[in-house]
């Protein structure tokens, strides 16, 4: 049942001035999984992401995906290995249209933008690459339409649209469900299930009853670190994660989501 | 459906807007063909250097509009790289190399070198750091000019002659201006390549958002670099046919000044258009020549003029054509808001 590790975080450490945000964060991956990311605010959730996407430079520690060290690879690097990241704050480019988004996307894996010359007559590759990340993720009816202009669940489903259209085989989806309403959640939910097998996922998460819905494994980071990784029910039931939510100023956040 | 990877007319995006229609351009090349004909019958030889003049402006302000239109990358330091290709021209001349097949590519590629240089070191830094530094680099040049006597020093250098083409003689204003207008209009095609290429997509959406374009797996910094380094060639290319037309360089050239006035021009004429450089450098020197001729006090009426210009057209000239689509335009512009976004 148990498939290989892709992602292998060993003893990562990522320092501000004097707050270690990242602290010794040690974590593993397997393929396929759907694993979400938690912790009270203020854990370094975010930072972990960035350094996982190489947003961010590591102060020590290594990353490894698929048994290769990548802690000092670029992004774009990064990208083409397959490692691809959304964001919690809709990203996009709000002036252009879905398809140029998309198409955006799809040339970066393709290549060829450094093709000076190459003239613009046969997009073909790029509209299909388009098609297929605007079908999986329901934006194929509004295509044309510019981005700044569509509701904010349509933009998050875009946002994770963008991502896909790397395709991407590790996923870092940072909140994918922020701001959006119960209904444009659940198709969210439904959308990220549908994930699951051909993708990996880290899910960075506030919404409990979906992280715990939809992940088959939970890490919890507190201060930087990982202080437990199991099943949602050996989670939900972990004395150490209990203590760590409730006493901490940050309990009620848990408990309001729930 | 529109299967383009552009949106449809209708729907204008940035990457669109940013594009010249064919017609526009064969009118256009024809027009440039023709005025210095029209000129010389009407026995104004003036007017067909002032063409030239204009000519080698909007192809330095259309070099400039790739990096700052286009990129983003809002550069005061253009006048170094025009100021590099005309001592290139110069310098070259001093030492008796005037073939123009040698001095031309050898001021564009110093410039495009000192453009990588600059480039490399300014793009580490964002929003007003950049332009300041980049600044400092060009004020860095303007210092290295007038303190090198052999280069003429203060006096700048001036040109014994034009380069010369096989067969072919520029003396003339009039073949001068063929001249010129060959040449830039090669670098206007090439130009044209670049801003329609992957590349010049990529560039724009860099311009939109370099945190997603990053995400997304593009090498931003050196998608950056390469355009400033094609920027600053071209403006090379300016600054060589600059020097031939006023038979020398200055370090006047390297100032600040005349980045600015550089800068003014793709303001004018419309950042991130294609025809807003020559736009802008076209509205620019005509108007400095006319108003010049009748007053000694033109700056203050052409500082006016240019105010009363950004106050009508913010974006520049070339936008005006969308600014009156989106508020008289019948057709099914998707404007924020306006919608019909039922999500």
């Amino acid at each position: 049942m148990m498939r290989h590790t892709i992602l292998k975080v060993d003893k990562l450490v990522k320092r501000f001035g004097g707050l270690v945000a990242t602290d010794d964060c040690s974590l593993e991956v397997s393929a396929g999984e759907v694993h979400a990311l938690i912790g009270p605010n203020g854990a370094g959730k975010t930072t972990l992401l960035a350094q996982l996407s190489g947003e961010l430079a590591s102060d020590g520690g290594r990353i490894l995906f698929e048994g290769s060290d990548i802690t000092r690879q670029p992004i774009h690097k990064r990208v083409a290995g397959g490692i691809v990241r959304s964001f919690q704050i809709t990203t996009l480019l709000p002036r252009f249209t879905v398809r140029e988004n998309l198409a955006l996307a799809v040339q970066a894996r393709t290549g060829h933008s450094f093709d000076f010359l190459g003239t613009v007559a046969d997009e073909s590759d790029l509209d299909e690459g388009a098609d297929e990340a605007a079908r999986r993720v329901g934006l194929f009816d509004v295509m044309e339409q510019i981005v700044g202009t569509l509701s904010h669940g349509r933009q998050r489903a875009l946002e994770l649209g963008m991502a896909l259209a790397c395709k991407p085989r590790l996923l870092l989806l940072d909140e994918p469900m922020a701001g959006t309403d119960p209904e444009e959640s659940a198709r969210m939910g439904e959308l990220i299930n549908s994930l699951r097998g051909d993708h990996t996922l880290i899910l960075v998460e506030h919404d409990m009853d979906a992280v715990f819905r939809l992940a088959d494994r939970v890490s919890v980071l507190v201060a930087g670190h990982v202080i437990a990784t199991g099943t949602p029910d050996q989670i939900r039931n972990n004395p150490q994660v209990i203590a760590a939510y409730l006493g901490s100023d940050e309990a009620e956040s848990v408990e309001e989501v729930q | 459906m529109n299967t383009r990877f552009g949106p449809s007319r209708s729907a204008e995006t940035p990457l669109v807007a940013g594009l010249p229609g064919a017609w526009t351009a064969i009118a256009v090349a024809l027009a440039l063909a023709i005025y210095p004909l029209i000129m010389s019958s009407m026995d104004e030889p003036f007017y067909i250097s002032i063409g030239s003049r204009v000519l080698i402006l909007a192809l330095a302000a259309s070099a400039l509009n790739l990096a700052l239109g286009y990129g983003g990358m809002i550069s005061l330091g253009h006048a170094a790289f025009l100021g590099t290709g005309g001592y290139t021209v110069a310098i070259l001349a001093k030492y008796d190399v005037l073939a123009s097949w040698v001095a031309v590519p050898a001021a564009v590629l110093f410039a495009a070198l000192a453009a990588f240089i600059i480039g490399a070191v300014s793009l580490r830094t964002r929003g007003v750091y950049f332009i300041m530094i980049t600044l400092a680099f060009a004020q860095l040049f303007y210092y290295l000019a007038i303190s090198l006597p052999e280069f003429g020093g203060d006096d700048g250098l001036p040109l014994s002659a034009r380069s010369t083409i096989p067969g072919l003689s520029i003396d003339s204003d009039l073949a001068f201006y063929y001249f010129v207008l060959f040449t830039a209009g090669l670098a206007f095609v090439l130009l044209y390549r670049l801003v329609a290429s992957r590349f010049g997509r990529a560039l724009v959406a860099i311009r939109e958002n370099e945190r997603r374009m990053a995400a997304i797996g593009y090498p931003v910094y050196r998608l950056k670099l390469m355009a400033f380094t094609l920027s600053g060639g071209l403006a090379g290319l300016a600054g060589a046919l600059l020097a031939n037309l006023s038979l020398g360089v200055t370090p006047h050239t390297l100032t600040w000044h005349q980045s600015g006035l550089l800068m003014v021009m793709v303001i004018i004429g419309g950042s991130g258009y294609f025809w807003g450089g020559i736009t802008g450098a076209a509205i620019f020197l005509l108007l400095e020549e006319s108003i010049s001729t009748h007053t000694e006090h033109w700056n203050l009426i052409l500082g006016l003029l240019l105010l009363f210009i950004v106050m009508v057209a913010p974006n520049g000239v070339m936008s005006l054509r969308e600014r009156m689509r989106a508020r008289y335009g019948a057709n099914d512009r998707a404007t924020p808001k306006a919608s019909t976004e039922k999500a």
